[in-house]
């Protein structure tokens, strides 16, 4: 009997990410309904968002710039980020000496366990003015987020990228060892294409994270609702809106937030899925 | 000569990086350290945040990390042990894991929004148990995947010995597998819990914030992550004061949770 309720209670619970998953999608779809029954498809590509003064029920409402913010701020993120994120995990796997590895790798897992709300305000008092010496503009703006974005996304990048590297058998390195081919050969032509999957898989996982993170980002956007012309213009993303706006919106404007945030929310499954099922998949131990 | 020097120039590159990023994690850790303590006093402890202090802040933010992990643990744990132990790595327990995995990577903010449609809009107002609800849904995923991974490492022959006793099938999971695992899965529990309760983004617009102290959940809740947001931006030096004061103290939380779940696990492997 206790055998059968404890199976029973297993299963139960191992089905509830399924419930979840899909509650999320139907609430956010059932919420945003109004939203995209009013705009369609248009919301995606339309810069307007204006609420009515008076009625709540009518305005109108388009995503372009949250939408083109947090491509840019990922953009950008993902291009300081990769080669670092690959230097680094280069670094723990082929160059550093036995008893750096250790150190340095929980250093940068430690990078990882602060939370980026911290990464958002030691963004906003000591990197924006760094970059407003630097680069001109107000401080705030798609480079600082994009920058702030980055640090945090590499310890993550590099963690997985290592994991792969160091799968690759000794022997397939000492070979080319062997044939006199220098550290950096072995690097490109045997440890990155056996460990490839595992690399473009990483990448795309940052890309996920980097599209869904909030804090961080809003601190240092700028928070403004409009197309930057510079890198270093302020604008916004939708995890930003989402967290300065969504509670004070109502009617419509509410539900193009949710919509926002089903947008967001496909977009970043739909990566995670890609990352983990075409490049990582792992085989069942 | 000339692949010998680009050997060169990649390693130094690569090398190059690992400073960057460790000079990062310095730089971070030695502003916050020295913005931290300077605006840190006793009286921070000990007054709310209305007088200016963090103590309710504190309370409510490990109220909410601590019940939420009541909740997760165990149906993170079950699921684990269902995937592991019962599946049979059926086509279902693949579906099973890799939903985990893709629910484990969604954005915060969004199950920020999706817990303010189910717990915050029909009741009028934000509330303690949706926060809980958020960070509860942040954290299963990362404790069945875990529990998955850690029993998968516990060898086969112990539950063939158990099986060997006589044991039934859950006493055996429970007696001899999952405590063969105990201390990878305390360590699993250690580091989820360091990250929920560093989450801001789900706070929002769930629990909110109090500026007093409070054990209501069913109303505003004081939360220390979403006081550091609402602080930073503040133009008074008082407020960016106890911003910088409250985030010392929450990294140095986050931290030493976290290298305590590592130093568990420092000779296994």
């Amino acid at each position: 009997m206790g055998g059968k309720l404890f199976k029973n209670f297993s299963f139960f619970s191992a089905t509830i990410s399924f419930f979840i998953l899909i509650g999320i999608f139907s609430i956010l779809f059932t919420y945003a309904q109004d939203s995209i029954r009013e705009f369609g498809f248009d919301f995606l590509g339309s810069e307007v968002w204006e609420a009515d003064e008076d009625d709540e029920e009518i305005g109108i409402f388009g995503g372009f710039i949250p939408i083109i913010g947090t491509l840019l701020s990922t953009l950008i993120a993902m291009a300081i980020a990769t080669p670092l994120a690959m230097g680094i995990a280069i670094f723990l796997t082929e160059i550093a000496h036995k008893t750096l590895v250790k150190p340095v790798s929980i250093a940068i897992e430690l990078l990882a366990a602060i939370p980026s709300i911290i990464y958002g305000m030691w963004g906003l008092f000591y990197l924006a003015p760094i970059i407003q010496s630097t680069f001109g503009g107000q401080g705030v703006g798609l480079l600082t987020a994009g920058v702030v974005l980055a640090i945090m996304i590499i310890p993550f990048m590099a963690a997985i990228t290592r994991d792969s590297m160091n799968t690759v058998p000794d022997v397939l390195k000492e070979s080319a060892y062997a044939m006199g081919a220098t550290k950096f050969e072995v690097i490109k032509d045997v440890i990155m294409p056996y460990s490839k999957g595992g690399i473009i898989g990483s990448i795309i996982l940052a890309l996920g994270r980097a599209l869904g993170e909030t804090m961080a980002v809003a601190f240092l956007i700028g928070s403004v609702m409009s197309i930057p012309s510079n890198i270093t213009d302020p604008t916004t993303s939708i995890p930003v809106l989402l967290a300065n706006n969504f509670s004070e919106a109502m009617g419509l404007e509410m539900s193009s937030m949710y919509y926002l945030a089903l947008v967001l929310f496909v977009v970043s499954l739909a990566i995670i899925s890609v990352a983990k099922f075409y490049f990582l998949r792992q085989k069942v131990k | 000569m000339n692949r010998l020097l680009l050997n060169k120039i990649i390693l130094v590159l690569s090398t190059l990086s690992a400073v960057i990023g460790i000079s990062f994690l310095f730089w971070i850790l030695a502003t916050l350290t020295y913005k931290g303590v300077s605006s840190l006093h006793i009286s921070t402890f000990t007054n709310d945040l209305v007088e200016g202090g963090i103590r309710n802040l504190l309370v409510g933010q490990f109220t909410m990390a601590t019940i939420a992990s009541v909740i997760a643990i165990p149906i993170g744990m079950f699921a684990g042990i269902w995937l592991r132990e019962y599946s049979n790595n059926s086509k279902l327990a693949s579906v099973i894991r890799n939903l985990s995995d893709v629910m484990m990577s969604a954005p915060s903010i969004v199950i920020g929004v999706f817990v303010y449609a189910i717990f915050v809009a029909p009741f009028g107002s934000y509330n303690g148990f949706a926060g809980i609800i958020a960070l509860t849904i942040m954290m299963i995923p990362i404790i069945i995947s875990t529990t998955d991974n850690m029993l998968a490492l516990v060898p086969k022959e112990l539950r063939e010995a158990g099986i060997a006793l006589g044991g039934s099938k859950h006493k055996i999971i429970m007696q001899i597998v999952v405590k063969a695992a105990k201390v990878g899965i305390t360590t699993g529990i250690l580091l989820s819990f360091a990250r929920i309760i560093g989450e801001t983004a789900p706070l929002l617009f769930t629990s909110a914030n109090n500026q007093f102290f409070t054990m209501d959940l069913t109303g505003q809740f004081p939360s220390l992550t979403v006081s550091i947001y609402n602080l930073a931006t503040y133009p008074d030096e008082a407020s960016r004061e106890l911003a910088w004061a409250a985030s010392f103290v929450l990294t140095a939380i986050v931290l030493i949770i976290n290298l305590t779940g590592r130093y568990m696990t420092r000779n296994k492997k």
